[in-house]
């Protein structure tokens, strides 16, 4: 019996053992490991197979025939055919510092690799030495082209683990769901601009930045700021609309519908437009999924999955919107459900101008809320209160907790994992830039190098939230 | 109004220990709402094969916690608090559900297997796991640093990494006052 009762501990121990010297091992070769793309001739079969990929990304037999140590492959894939490159980090059209290696063979990119990091500064290390307070005016930096969407996932994380995500007032939920779905409507279009501009369509560049740049005036308006606004705040907003902000959203939503039938006169209905981005960085459902890749990229496969429809929050589950799905999973079918994102925000944005209530724009618990202004100059305990809750900040109770939006570019997350204090334990952002770059060496094999400006441009990263 | 029989009766019943809910075989929580499966790492990889068969088809995110200084946390019973953890969140498309897997990575044998094979998406993520904290994931395609330069030593996010007490990088005193060698090539471009 005690025998027997041994035997699985020796074994573990075994294999602890095993796991242990391994990581001496791994740890002393990663200490050096370069993260550049490997050249072809130190390839073999099996390491080729994990590098690019699963099973999904490529067959066995394929992996036999390219690998270095396969007599064709070492005679079609010598080093000597093929070449390295690096795209990037400086890259007009790598926005901004993505840097890509692409084995090429010719014009064709047999494999690439996406190196990041050169924007890293740390974010998620700062998350945990700012209050709960301050933490928005961190997370607003990640993804700066949809600043309102990184302070919404991070309040609502904030507010479910405080347990008034239930008593957040109506006009506040309102309000967010507005400057969410207008921040979508500049996200798309900064991406309308900069992909016209990385296929040619340079006067596209200016479209879309002065449509956004009208999204963005709003934006200042309200918050003061064109972008990392810090608005959206556990508890509530920072303040309530100006007056006129109806007149405001109603003249964006008169203006843009002009604008964007001219997008599909000079790009949607374009021969050339459409040549170059048909057919281009196709993936399946079945392999966006498995590389957990959210948001357009997505939906391009034709799997309607939309946060907003599928997993509600707010209030989308009142709105009357279409998720837009593609078909082909192609560079155009992203374009084309961008293009009319645009268009399904605006009937989002026109139900919301309906239905806006009256009320607080902020949760009066005086747990979270600092006392108005005015009560501050009456009142010693609300100056005591104002100096306690900006000195200290507020305490959340331990625990941990994941809240996932729809962000532009997809599903948005953020895990906080508290320990009672008044800063966060761990802060973590699912970014979804992040994941989504993982798509590219998938859609870009054997495809051209133009073609590849075609597909960065598609998967439309911030980097940004990639390195954080 | 109640029979005095009727406490009695209730009290009865009420002791019978309802089960805590399991998820094959392993401990079920509820955190705000949310599912969560602590899942010992020896048994890791086949029940995250176990979820995918459930439906949990996708690996939306992956993160590493470093409770160094928060070792009180809950935990269910039989689950033992160690210093790492992995946390996974899994979504099922299908049924619009999701799963949080949490898993007790200890300091001595910072090591978990790899999701690599049944989730490729998780590639980045376990990269930026291993960088950040050091957890090496076994097994792992390519398991280099992701988002700090290729030397930089330690690993950012533990919590006895020491903020401001770190020589600053890229900076010419950094180069000069390093104990650490470097390419003498290297040091002439910089001065």
């Amino acid at each position: 019996m005690a025998v027997t009762d041994h035997k699985p501990t020796d074994q573990t121990d075994v294999q602890l053992a095993e796991v242990q010297s391994t990581h001496a091992a791994l740890l002393h070769l990663t200490s050096e490991g370069g993260q550049e793309l490997r050249p072809r001739s130190e390839l073999t079969a099996r390491e080729l197979m994990r590098e690019v990929g699963s099973v999904l990304r490529l067959s066995e037999a394929d992996a036999a025939r390219f690998s270095a140590d396969s007599p064709v492959g070492a005679h079609q894939y010598h080093d000597d055919q093929t070449m390295i490159i690096n795209m990037g980090p400086q890259h007009p059209s790598t926005h901004g510092v993505l840097r890509l290696m692409l084995e090429l063979q010719g014009e064709t990119v047999l494999r690439s690799k996406p190196i990041i990091g050169y924007l890293h500064t740390g974010m998620e290390k700062t998350g945990e030495t700012l209050t709960y307070m301050q933490g928005g005016t961190n997370v607003t930096r990640m993804d700066y082209v949809s600043p309102l969407n990184n302070e919404l996932v991070f309040s609502l994380a904030v507010e479910k683990l405080l347990g008034i995500d239930g008593d957040i007032p109506d006009r506040a939920v309102w309000m967010r769901m507005l400057l969410s779905e207008l921040n979508r409507m500049s996200s798309h279009l900064l991406f309308m601009a900069t992909n016209g501009m990385d296929l040619g369509a340079v006067s596209m560049m200016l479209y879309g930045w002065r449509e956004r740049e009208e999204v963005l005036r709003f934006f200042q308006k309200v918050t003061g700021l064109r972008m990392n606004h810090n608005f959206i705040r556990p508890g509530g907003l920072a303040a309530d609309l100006p007056a006129g902000w109806r007149d405001d959203v109603l003249a964006i939503l008169d203006m843009l519908p002009e604008r964007l039938a001219e997008y599909d006169t000079l790009m949607t209905g374009q021969p050339i437009w459409r040549e170059r981005l048909q057919g281009v960085g196709v993936i399946t459902a079945q392999e966006a999924m498995a590389l957990g890749a959210t948001g357009p990229i997505l939906r391009s496969t034709g799997l309607a999955w939309d946060l907003r429809r599928d997993m509600p929050y707010l209030h989308y589950d009142e709105m009357e919107f279409d998720v837009i799905v593609g078909q082909y999973g192609d560079c155009f079918d992203r374009f084309a459900i961008r293009l009319n994102e645009i268009r399904e925000s605006m009937k989002i944005v026109r139900q919301i101008l309906d239905r806006m209530p009256s009320g607080d724009y902020r949760i009066q618990n005086k747990k979270v809320t600092p006392p108005p202004r005015a009560r501050i100059d009456e009142s010693m305990e609300a100056l005591i209160h104002h100096f306690k809750i900006f000195t200290e900040g507020f305490k959340v109770p331990e625990g941990e907790v994941y809240v996932a939006i729809e962000s532009p570019r997809g599903e948005i997350g953020c895990y906080i994992a508290s320990d009672g204090s008044p800063k966060p334990y761990r802060m973590h952002v699912r970014a979804p830039s992040f994941v989504n770059i993982q798509t590219l060496p998938h859609m870009m094999r054997n495809c051209l190098v133009a073609d590849a400006v075609a597909i960065i441009s598609s998967v439309d990263p911030v980097l940004g939230e990639v390195d954080r | 109004m109640s029979s005095p029989s009727a406490p009695e009766a209730s009290a009865d019943l009420a002791p019978a220990p309802e089960p805590a809910p399991t998820l094959h075989g392993f401990p079920l929580t509820d955190s705000h709402g949310q599912a969560v499966a602590h899942i010992p790492r020896i048994d890791y990889l086949a029940t995250m094969k176990l979820l995918i068969a459930d439906g949990y088809v996708m690996a939306v995110d992956l993160c590493g916690v470093d409770y160094l200084t928060h070792p009180g946390r809950t935990l269910p019973e039989g689950v033992a608090a160690e210093r790492f953890e992995v946390v996974v969140n899994l979504l099922d498309v299908e049924h619009r559900r999701r799963l949080r897997v949490r898993v007790q990575v200890p300091a001595d044998d910072a090591t978990c297997p790899t999701l690599f094979d049944l989730h490729p998406g998780t590639e980045a993520m376990e990269r930026e796991a291993y960088d950040m904290f050091g957890i090496a994931f076994l097994n792992h395609p390519d398991l280099t640093r992701i988002l700090m330069p290729e030397d930089w030593e330690g690993h950012p996010l533990r919590k006895d990494y020491g903020v401001g007490a770190i020589p600053v990088q890229f900076s010419a005193d950094y180069v000069r006052d390093a104990p650490r060698p470097i390419d003498t090539d290297e040091v002439t471009t910089w001065q």
